[in-house]
């Protein structure tokens, strides 16, 4: 350890590591895991949101699951959640759907809109 | 590096590894293996979480669930329904964090136990893997030593110590940057050292050892920026042997630091060096006094010896020695990082800071909490606490452990911090903090202290060695319903003979904990002495069991249950219990359930 810079370089390539341990706002991607989700091909889904986070290197972003939200024909459901702004509910995922997602939504703030509820319905 | 989606905390803290933590752990690594979540999903043991009582304690992020009391036999459905699925499993929750008809569960911060806590000290216990400097590191670590050693001189350091107002944790109170200072102001010509006290003898606290498993770069950073301040090139941790888990992990993140270069040589490119090494100690409570600490460091007998020179002068190998406690320490990179101000906005007047206390005795959330200074005892005990358990009446409160005094049930409302607590004839101490019920006989409980410092007096002197043993001997007939009004006078007296005559600290404050409850309790005495009875009804020289012949309906169950046979009677009349037989077990009381039995 010879310089700030080396700690500061150890710190952030550990800090995606913890973040979701900190207490601070987020933003949050949730995959809809339940059976009807699992069996609608959620889980390559949600393994492609984490391949993209973790390749683009974003810090403050947090993946989680949550059970059946009750739109089965519709699955798999992601709902992205950027603090201050509105919840986005994508249907009928894909992982190829997921990159997008990432690199529009989530670095550009970009709302995919044919990919979500609104369009879909 | 990999990216993990969740992150399973498991406490490997003393508490909730004698609770069986390992073992979760385990069957969490084979289901998650199971469940091809192994990539997903990271298990991260920490220290201590403070709710020792639930353990073994377990935290899923980011969801922030935080289940209780886990058993092996839980680990499968955690990892199917809420790891697989995203279902928390709501009856394993610590029932604090359940809210009532909503699928949220409340944040931590939001629990009671957690609501009036404020975490410097152990702010990351509980976080990070203390055994991963990178995780200490991600969390801000080693970032004050290095500010201080690329843009501080020594006396800027010891200024910003200085202007925070911190004071030492280990007991005394002393201001730690007036200690940096004198250290620094002798000359080093010879070198000096910085020394950490792990000793931690005062039964029932617990608070630097879990400092040490949780979060141990705390101190280890902290000792290299005192080092830096006062000029010394060597350190010691001095850690009682009985401390396995906190001595390794301790071990690990020196070799870690080492590793890195962030002990040892020309640290940050700055020139300056410093080495840092463990000494363990057999854990004779009289080896925490810094003297004999320090003789113990180099080998000889704890024994204290006589002060002025103070170790800052002359310390180990008679060479200057800043010593400071583990908590002390754990405190000054994040007033090095967030400055002398911020600091003391936090607590009271002349005691800034937070402190950390280790709650046990007849309290619901036994643990460990760190409050602001000034927080009252009653919001300690009956909000973070969680109140005494079985509707019972709070009695007493023993701050300072063998060292302290009794804080009553009126004075329940004072504000903690150092002069308000000796102002009741108490004091902060290291911070054990036992509660007492209606249950507790308050002559038992000065007993009992004094029965540890007549096991721990060094005998070096007098006062101490024969003192305490005389004003055990006298509570000890007290009990028994041998004393005397006379006693009381002379417990009093011996007392202050004692806090005069002793050569160190063991001594002169081995007596305060039967001064404050003669002070706060003497009815309690004058019951053992007078009427021959202990109010709580914890003597049991002075007990006995009767049957009230009008409550008794016969049934028998007492006598089936009495150890000794000591109940007899006919079965529909009263029975009796034949007193010279009785061995006051109370298992009788128990089982009757007329109520007929009582004791007193
Ligand atoms: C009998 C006795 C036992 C002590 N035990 C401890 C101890 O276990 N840990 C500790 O930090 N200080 C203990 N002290 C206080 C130390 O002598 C010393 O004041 C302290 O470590 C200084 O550090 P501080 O200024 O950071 O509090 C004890 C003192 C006495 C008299
Ligand atoms: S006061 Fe007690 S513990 Fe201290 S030096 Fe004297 S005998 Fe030893
Ligand atoms: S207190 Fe114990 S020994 Fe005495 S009468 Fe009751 S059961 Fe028997
Ligand atoms: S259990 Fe109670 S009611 Fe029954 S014999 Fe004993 S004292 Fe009497
Ligand atoms: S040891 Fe696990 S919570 Fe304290």
């Amino acid at each position: 350890m010879k310089s700030l810079a080396d700690l500061e370089a150890i710190r952030k390539k550990t800090l995606d590591q913890v973040t979701l341990r900190k207490d601070e706002d987020s933003v949050r991607i949730v995959v809809g895991m339940a059976t009807c989700g699992i069996a609608a091909g959620a889980r390559p889904v949600m393994n492609a949101f984490m391949e993209e986070v973790a390749k683009r290197g974003l810090e403050n972003v947090t993946i989680t699951q949550t059970g059946c939200i009750g739109m089965c024909r519709l699955e798999p459901i992601v709902e992205i959640m950027v603090p201050g702004k509105e919840k986005v509910t994508y249907v009928k995922m894909s992982p190829e759907k997921a990159a997008r997602v990432v690199a529009e939504h989530i670095v550009n703030g970009n709302v995919v809109a044919e990919y979500t509820v609104g369009a879909a319905e | 590096m990999e990216f993990a989606r969740g992150h399973v905390l498991v406490c490997g803290g003393t508490g909730c590894t004698s609770s069986g933590c390992e073992q979760i752990i385990k069957e969490m690594e084979a289901q998650l293996k199971a469940n091809g979540l192994e990539k997903e999903i990271k298990v991260v043991k920490t220290g201590c979480f403070g709710l020792c009582a639930l353990g073994p304690i377990m935290i899923v992020y980011p969801e922030g669930a935080f289940y209780s009391r886990v058993k092996v036999e839980d680990v499968k459905e955690i990892v199917e329904e809420h790891l697989l699925k995203g279902r928390i499993v709501k009856h394993l929750l610590y029932n604090e964090t359940v809210q009532e008809g909503s699928d949220e569960i409340k944040s931590l911060n939001e629990v009671q136990f957690y609501q009036k806590q404020m975490r410097v000290a152990l702010r990351n216990c509980g976080v990070i893997d203390p055994e991963k400097i990178d995780e200490y590191i991600a969390f801000d670590g080693y970032k004050a030593l290095g500010k201080v050693l690329t843009e501080m001189k020594p006396e800027e350091v010891i200024d910003v110590i200085k202007e925070s107002g911190l004071r030492g944790r280990g007991g005394g109170g002393f201001p730690t940057g007036m200690k940096w200072q004198f250290t620094a102001a002798s000359s080093g010509e010879n070198g000096k050292y910085v020394a950490c006290n792990a000793d931690e003898g005062d039964p029932g606290a617990f608070m630097d050892r879990s400092i040490l498993e949780g979060d141990p770069h705390s101190v280890i950073e902290a000792m290299a920026i005192a080092a830096y301040a006062v000029g010394a090139d060597q350190g010691y941790i001095y850690i009682r042997a009985e401390y396995p888990i906190a001595v390794q992990r301790l071990q690990i993140a020196i070799d870690q630091a080492k590793e890195y270069g962030l002990l040892g040589e020309n640290i940050f490119d700055s020139g300056f060096n410093f080495n840092l090494e463990l000494r363990l100690g057999a854990g004779a409570f009289v080896c925490g006094e810094e003297t004999a600490l320090m003789n113990s460091i180099e080998g000889m007998r704890g024994e204290p010896r006589p002060r002025p020179p103070f170790p800052a002068v002359k310390g180990l190998w008679e060479k200057p020695t800043l010593l400071n406690n583990v908590e002390t320490y754990a405190n000054i990179c994040q007033i090095i990082l967030n400055g002398a101000d911020w600091f003391k906005g936090i607590g009271t007047e002349k005691s800034k800071g937070t402190k950390v206390f280790a709650l046990g005795g007849k309290i619901n959330n036994t643990g460990l909490v760190e409050v602001p200074m000034g927080t009252t005892l009653r919001e300690i005990i009956e909000e973070v606490g969680g109140g005494i358990p079985n509707g019972k009446k709070f009695k007493a409160a023993q701050t300072g452990g063998p060292s302290g005094g009794c804080i009553p049930a009126h004075l329940i409302d004072t504000p903690i911090d150092y002069d308000s607590l000796m102002a009741i004839g108490s004091m902060m101490g290291s911070g054990g903090l036992i509660v007492m019920d209606e249950d507790n006989c308050m002559v038992d409980i000065a007993k009992f202290f004094l029965e540890f410092t007549v096991d721990e007096s060094c005998g070096k002197c007098t006062p101490c060695r024969i003192g305490t043993k005389r004003l055990y001997e006298i509570l000890d007939k007290i009990t028994k319903g041998q004393g005397t009004l006379e006693d009381l006078d002379r417990l009093e007296e011996l007392s202050h003979m004692i806090k005069e005559g002793s050569l160190c600290g063991l001594g002169q404050t081995a007596p305060n904990p039967v001064l404050s409850t003669l002070h706060y309790f003497r009815d309690e005495y004058v019951a053992h002495v007078v009427d021959k009875k202990c109010p709580a009804g914890v003597c049991k020289d002075l007990l006995s069991y009767s049957i009230i012949a009008d409550k008794c309906k016969g049934c028998s169950a007492c006598a089936r249950k009495c150890p000794v046979g000591a109940i007899t009677g006919e079965i529909k009349n009263p029975f009796v219990i034949d007193t010279d037989k009785c061995i006051k077990c109370g298992a009788c009381v128990e089982t009757c359930k007329f109520g007929a039995i009582v004791k007193g």
